[in-house]
């Protein structure tokens, strides 16, 4: 596995995966992809390079715990859906905010900070998997 | 084609309670996971078959443009699955500890919690 | 098809901050489990954090027990999307009484729990504990039924990391008996969803209410049947009860009495949920077979419990036979019968959890975990034996304590139903209070009072640890007589409860979907 070759595209790959996980999370309002699917493609991306580094080296790089990072997720997930507290709506209710930035307009709203939340959660949980089953031994779960 | 569908569906959950009807419990692991596509794939039959297109809302429109496939049981099957995966990975990692630290695949050798030869209970006290 | 306008699918009215009560415990839950991740290096925070969210958790389902006690059923549907196309939570009495007590277990647990695992431990102990409380406190808030299959699987993540926390062999060994058994109970759980979705095409509970009478009505039953076993298999029915006795004394005590008080207790509130209220007359059609269940649970748990010398697993048959006495209720649902099993649920959910924390309590005593090794711990301690007899008491149902009032109702509800099923209900309760009192009995002479065999120790303790986990439990038990002696609020609760369980027209109401055509 450690091959010369691996090693030296898997930061190359890596690289592609995250920036395509980001751009499947953030288009998956409207069209297929979401925040799910991007946290799979993240959390592979580490996977790799955990294969070509070794785990160690990898948890480094994130320099956040994988667990601590879903927990994040599940949080903003959850402050996402409380939001709409403040419009007399129920709970999960959607906010939507066009920001105009001169020519084009940047929809916002709380089902993203929710993909987003999802994205981190997936990303967090099976990275953790991952690393924990790629370290020697290592803990696992 | 739903019959062929509810034959398949027949056909997975058999397959897999025959599974976990194993003492072994790799056996029984694939046994689940063989039982939980069977699951899902009932919940997909259940929202009926069609040749439709994806249940996309085209963008500037409020409903799809034309008839599409029912998209509440394919949201459903994607919990089931995700849920099941998450389970399924955790009962995996469990069964291999499990198989480290007992030395036992085999449910019946696995008798930590439940001792057998433990002797009668005291008749007084 | 005519023009769709988006707003048609959407509740026009707006939603006041006050409903927003029936959600927030969940929300906390969920927020807490996250923040307690993101923080479990430190425990001490994860510790005050844990009891801030608890505490939180209870204020506000106190504010909704009050709120639904005066003003019926509640009810909100995420996303502002009409009912059944939106995922409602309701709560009625019984969903927001349980949850109540759900959560004043769980903070009885987690200051137990502080003095059992001793200082600077840094495991994910309260991101699981409150990640178990939301799956709980979901599973009885939902209106939707496959919403509370997810619950359902939020709970046994968390009760699987809990199962597993330390990870000794024989925790391993009971985890994989649990685990496979209880997933095993989910997928039948999806089974019957599947099924039910395809027959009717709703999985709101109170769509399925309107929706349920005009179906094939064998179909029905089959799907209740399904049911049935799943639910049961979670609650520990008798045919489908061996995993509980074989995995809930493994993991560390404070852990195995958060789940025997929680886990199978969301099963039995399952059955009562979907039988009950939702399948009344698929229930009708079971009947036979629920007489059975309930005969048979409430029988052969206390035997199993008198020929056990384990004492954590002894306490487990007794779990067992309690559930026993739900399904009595969840047999004869009359007014009587009913309120008899939601009594006795919260009756369970305080006693098992107090059980099992004495028994904690008892071992970090003896240092054994067999009975045989144990005795003489009276002498030691007088305040545990008291602690440990009172709750024997309570869960053989002996006046005045709390499992007395529940016993009572389903025994009056047995007797008023007549026939061989009534009968048969009313002699195994009897029977089951007189062998649990047998069993029970027997472990405290065998712990407290005999003297002490060759070979058994009594082992000094640490002050501190003594006094919060002791503390804990008699706080508990204190609450648990009090509950007994002025039963009254209770039994209030019960008188306007008990009614929209069996004629949910309320429930529906508050969903929305009352007058609708189905």
């Amino acid at each position: 596995m450690n091959t010369i070759i691996f090693r030296t595209m898997a930061p190359l790959i890596v690289a592609i995966m995250l920036v395509f996980a980001v751009y499947i999370c953030l288009r998956g309002h409207n069209e297929p992809g979401g925040g799910f699917i991007g946290g799979l493609i993240a959390a592979s991306a580490i996977a790799i390079l955990g294969m070509a580094n070794g785990a160690e080296a990898t948890r480094r790089a994130l320099r956040f715990d994988p667990l601590s990072i879903a927990g994040f997720g599940v949080f903003i997930a959850g402050l996402s859906g409380l939001a709409s507290l403040f419009t007399g709506s129920p709970f999960m209710t959607s906010i939507w905010l066009y920001l105009e930035l001169g020519e084009t307009v940047v929809p916002l709203s709380t089902p993203m900070v929710f993909d987003i939340g999802v994205f981190l959660v997936v990303f967090g949980t099976i990275s953790a998997i991952s690393l924990g089953l790629e370290a020697d031994g290592g803990e696992a779960s | 084609m739903d019959y062929v569908l509810a034959a398949l569906v027949g056909c997975f959950i058999a397959a897999g309670i025959y599974l976990l009807l194993s003492r072994s419990v790799i056996r029984m692991l694939l046994g689940l996971v063989v039982f939980g596509n069977g699951v899902n794939l009932l919940i997909f039959t259940a929202g009926r078959l069609t040749r439709a297109a994806a249940p996309i809302v085209p963008a500037g429109l409020n409903q799809p443009d034309g008839p599409v496939a029912n998209p509440l049981p394919q949201a459903l099957i994607l919990t089931a699955i995700v849920i099941g995966f998450a389970v399924f990975s955790f009962l995996l990692v469990l069964a291999f500890r499990a198989y480290q630290t007992l030395d036992a695949d085999n449910t019946d050798t696995m008798r930590v919690a439940e001792p057998v030869d433990e002797p009668n209970p005291p008749l007084s006290y | 098809m005519g023009t769709f306008v988006l707003t048609d699918a959407l509740i026009q009215t707006t939603t006041a901050v006050a409903d927003w009560v029936l959600v927030l415990p969940l929300i906390l839950a969920l927020l807490g489990a996250a923040a307690a991740l993101m923080l479990r290096k430190t425990a001490n925070l994860c510790f005050l954090l844990a009891m801030l969210v608890v505490v939180a958790i209870i204020a506000c389902e106190i504010t909704l027990l009050l709120r639904v006690f005066e003003s019926g059923p509640l009810s909100m549907t995420m996303g502002k999307w009409l009912p059944p196309f939106g995922i409602s939570f309701v709560a009625d009495l019984f969903g927001a009484g349980f949850a109540l007590a759900a959560s004043v277990v769980t903070l009885v647990v987690l200051v137990y729990a502080e003095g059992e695992r001793g200082q600077g431990v840094d495991d994910n102990f309260h991101a699981m504990v409150l990640l178990l409380l939301a799956g709980v406190t979901g599973s009885f808030l939902t209106g939707d039924l496959f919403n509370l299959y997810v619950w359902f699987e939020v709970m046994l993540i968390a009760s699987f990391g809990l199962m597993v926390l330390g990870g000794r062999p024989l925790q391993l060994d009971g985890a994989v008996k649990y685990g496979f058994l209880n997933f095993l109970a989910t997928a039948f759980f999806l089974l019957a969803l599947g099924l039910l979705y395809g027959l009717l095409g709703t999985l709101n509970m109170a769509d399925i209410l309107r929706g349920a009478p005009l179906a094939n009505p064998a179909a029905i039953a089959t799907i209740a049947g399904i049911l049935l076993l799943a639910f049961g298999m979670k609650a520990a029915a008798f045919p489908l009860n061996a995993w509980l006795p074989a995995s809930y004394h493994t993991p560390p005590a404070a852990i195995s009495a958060l789940l025997a008080g929680l886990l199978t207790k969301v099963g039995a509130y399952a059955l009562l949920r979907s039988l009950v209220v939702v399948l009344p007359a698929s229930r009708d059609l079971l009947e036979p077979v629920l007489v059975a269940i309930a005969a048979a649970t409430l029988l052969i748990a206390p035997l199993g419990a008198i020929a056990e010398t384990n004492l954590r697993r002894a306490i487990g048959f007794l779990v067992i036979g309690g559930i026993g006495s739900v399904l009595a209720g969840v047999a004869v649902p009359s007014l009587e019968g009913v309120s008899g099993a939601g009594l006795y649920v919260f009756h369970a959910m305080l006693t098992m959890t107090a059980l099992y924390l004495v028994a904690g309590l008892i071992e970090r005593a003896t240092g054994a975990t067999d009975t045989r090794h144990m005795g003489g711990l009276y002498a030691a301690s007088a305040p545990l034996s008291i602690l440990f007899l009172v709750l024997i008491l309570a869960t053989a149902g002996v006046p005045p304590f709390l499992g007395f009032w529940p016993k009572l109702l389903l025994l009056q509800a047995s007797l008023g139903q007549g026939g061989w099923s009534g009968g048969l209900l009313a002699g195994a309760l009897l029977i089951n209070a007189v062998l649990t009192l047998i069993a029970g009995s027997r472990l405290w002479a065998h712990v407290f009072w005999r003297p002490a065999p060759g070979g058994a120790t009594v082992l000094p303790m640490a002050r501190g640890a003594v006094w919060t986990g002791f503390g804990a439990t008699a706080a508990l038990a204190a609450l648990i007589v009090a509950a007994g002696l002025w039963p009254n609020g209770l039994f209030e609760i019960l008188a306007v409860g008990a009614p929209d369980m069996i004629d949910p027209a309320r429930y529906v109401e508050a969903v929305g979907l009352a007058g609708v055509a189905p």
